[in-house]
């Protein structure tokens, strides 16, 4: 089933018109309701009447995340407060969080890209799905649910978490839909069958899954396992959260509601747009949004674009698979993760330049993140008890910082590998 | 009155504690005690050495992290009781342990045990007060 069909067939053409007119709407608000963007777009010598259609976006600015943590909390809002609905939050390189503000209308919208995502993925009207993203400021939880209540599902809102709880509630409710992230979805699996259920007996046929990249083999795994479909779901806070993009049952590409939220797909050192079918970076304005639109966000997702009509009928471009990242953001449990924030926290402690390494292991679909801290000096005592109080100080704070549990282990100076003088930040152990 | 001791930091690794005992060895450092203390992730050996700064100075050009404390040594009679006599001044006293270990002593009737106090002078006084002999570093090097 397409949700809205309308839009979701559109033929190329009317297309663009639409997407020609909600960009320019977007400036001229953008200009008239932002000082942010009025700077920026003053700055970059574009006028608003000289935005006529889509193929202008190319001499529009960019926006990147930095330009959110700068403007923290609400500097980047368009909306005033009295007209923003809702507050998310997510991890930023350093410091201060982005903060993403909804209005009435981007709320409406953000119901209607998850809804055509979920049809996308399978669901129709009367399914139960099982949501056990998280609830909270994580955009996972509440997006998809606020999808799923428009098209008509029966939720379970599980939230992610008490995984024994969650397994009996699939068991007794019986879900059609599973909705998490694909390494929690194993995580799940390994304790069905501790609890002695066999996995492929249920009543599951979909599984949403994102917030984080997994590989092809990854998905075989999860579809052998739970004996489902297992569909990729992509989307980022800044934009909106989930519903950015998703892949259709042919799972040939993740289709963008291209009207809402105009993807390009860039060399991100030239700047340049790269050509469909070759990776780059991932663009993407906002059209419709007002609480706080967005003009080129870049991503630092690599990917590459398809614009060719798909076999289920939908014409939006589609996105591949995120096949890596222009940053060292990894993503564990759902959460972003940059080493700089963890190098911010381990400055603030020992007051000295640390050296550190993030080792990530999957344990049980169950990540794990451990920080190695080399000793040094300043740091090192006789006493044991100083030791280990570093040990848990840092991981608490680290832990706090980054909303995941983290073990710090110190190490012995120079053991880090180092490569071209430079510490390797992370090791990711897992197989995604 | 005080011992200089000597704390190296070694990783919970294989081989980590061949190689600081290696580069002693090599310098010609006669280690007159040592005790390791470990938790599940990494360790401190603290040791008891003739030459301290010496041994500082080789282990950290070799990359080591490891630094000198000051640590007070007590000569204990080596009976029943011995011990209890002499923990029961820091008891009075208030005075808390942070570790303590033995030193090995050849050809005497008396036992040496060396205590890390977090108030050391406070320790000190307590024992002169209560005639418990404190000894001094050169006396322990050359025991």
């Amino acid at each position: 089933m397409i949700y809205n069909e309308k839009m979701e067939c559109l033929a190329p053409g009317a297309l663009k018109d639409l997407q020609s007119g909600r960009l320019r709407q977007t400036v001229k608000y953008l200009h008239e309701h932002s000082p942010f963007y009025r700077t920026l777009l003053n700055e970059s010598g574009v006028s608003v009447p000289s935005v006529k259609s889509i193929d202008d976006i190319s001499r529009l600015p960019f926006t990147v995340k930095d330009d959110m943590r700068q403007s923290y909390p609400f500097g980047i809002f368009s909306s005033k407060m009295s007209d923003i609905r809702e507050l998310h939050v997510s991890s930023g390189t350093t410091g201060n969080p982005v903060v993403v503000g909804y209005s009435k209308e981007d709320l409406d919208f953000w119901a209607e890209v998850t809804a055509r995502a979920l049809c996308c993925a399978g669901a129709v009207p009367g399914d139960m799905i099982q949501i056990a993203y998280g609830y909270g400021l994580f955009t996972g939880g509440l997006g998809l649910h606020y999808g799923s209540t428009l098209l008509g599902l029966t939720v379970i809102p599980c939230s992610a978490g008490q995984t024994r709880r969650q397994v009996k509630l699939l068991q007794d409710f019986k879900p059609r839909i599973l909705a998490c992230t694909p390494s929690y979805s194993l995580h799940m699996a390994e304790i069905a069958s501790e609890m002695g259920l066999d996995t492929r007996q249920n009543s599951l046929e979909i599984g949403i899954f994102g917030a984080e990249p997994w590989s092809d083999t990854m998905r075989r795994n999860i579809e052998n396992c739970w004996d489902i479909r297992a569909i990729d779901i992509y989307g980022l806070s800044e934009i909106i959260g989930p519903g950015v993009a998703c892949e259709c049952h042919f799972k040939n590409g993740l289709h963008v509601p291209a009207d809402v939220f105009y993807p390009e797909v860039i060399d991100p050192k030239t700047l340049k747009p790269v050509a469909p079918g070759c990776t780059g970076e991932l663009v993407i304005t906002t059209l419709t949004k007002t609480g706080m639109p967005l003009l080129r966000y870049r991503t630092r997702d690599l990917v590459s674009i398809n614009y060719g009509k798909c076999d289920c009928g939908r014409t939006m471009p589609r996105i591949s698979k995120v096949l890596g990242r222009t940053d060292d953001m990894i993503v564990v449990r759902g959460i972003n993760i940059f080493p700089s924030q963890i190098e911010g926290v381990l400055l603030g402690i020992k007051g000295t330049q640390p050296h550190y390494q993030i080792v990530v292991e999957r344990e049980k679909g169950l990540d794990k993140l451990t920080i190695l801290v080399e000793m040094d000096q300043s740091l090192f005592s006789d006493k044991m008890k100083q030791l280990q109080a570093f040990e848990e100080k840092a991981a608490k704070e680290v832990g706090s910082v980054l909303s995941i549990s983290v073990k710090v282990k110190l190490v012995e100076p120079k053991s880090i590998e180092r490569s071209e003088s430079k510490a390797k930040r992370i090791i990711d152990k897992r197989i995604l | 009155m005080k011992i200089t001791q000597l704390s190296v930091f070694l990783q919970n690794q294989k081989g980590c504690l061949y190689d600081v005992i290696k580069i002693l060895g090599e310098a010609g450092i006669d280690i007159k005690t040592l005790t390791l203390a470990e938790s599940r992730e990494f360790g401190v050996l603290r040791l008891i050495v003739d030459k301290p700064e010496e041994a500082l100075k080789r282990l950290r050009a070799e990359e080591h992290v490891a630094s000198l404390t000051e640590i007070v040594a007590v000569e204990v009679e080596d009976r029943p009781g011995g011990l209890a006599k002499v923990l029961k001044v820091f008891s009075d006293h208030g005075i808390n342990i942070e570790y303590m270990y033995a030193v090995v002593e050849k050809n005497a009737n008396k036992a040496i045990m060396v205590f890390r106090f977090d108030d050391m002078d406070k320790a000190i006084a307590a024992l002169s007060e209560n005639n418990i002999r404190v000894i001094r570093g050169k006396d322990i090097i050359h025991l």
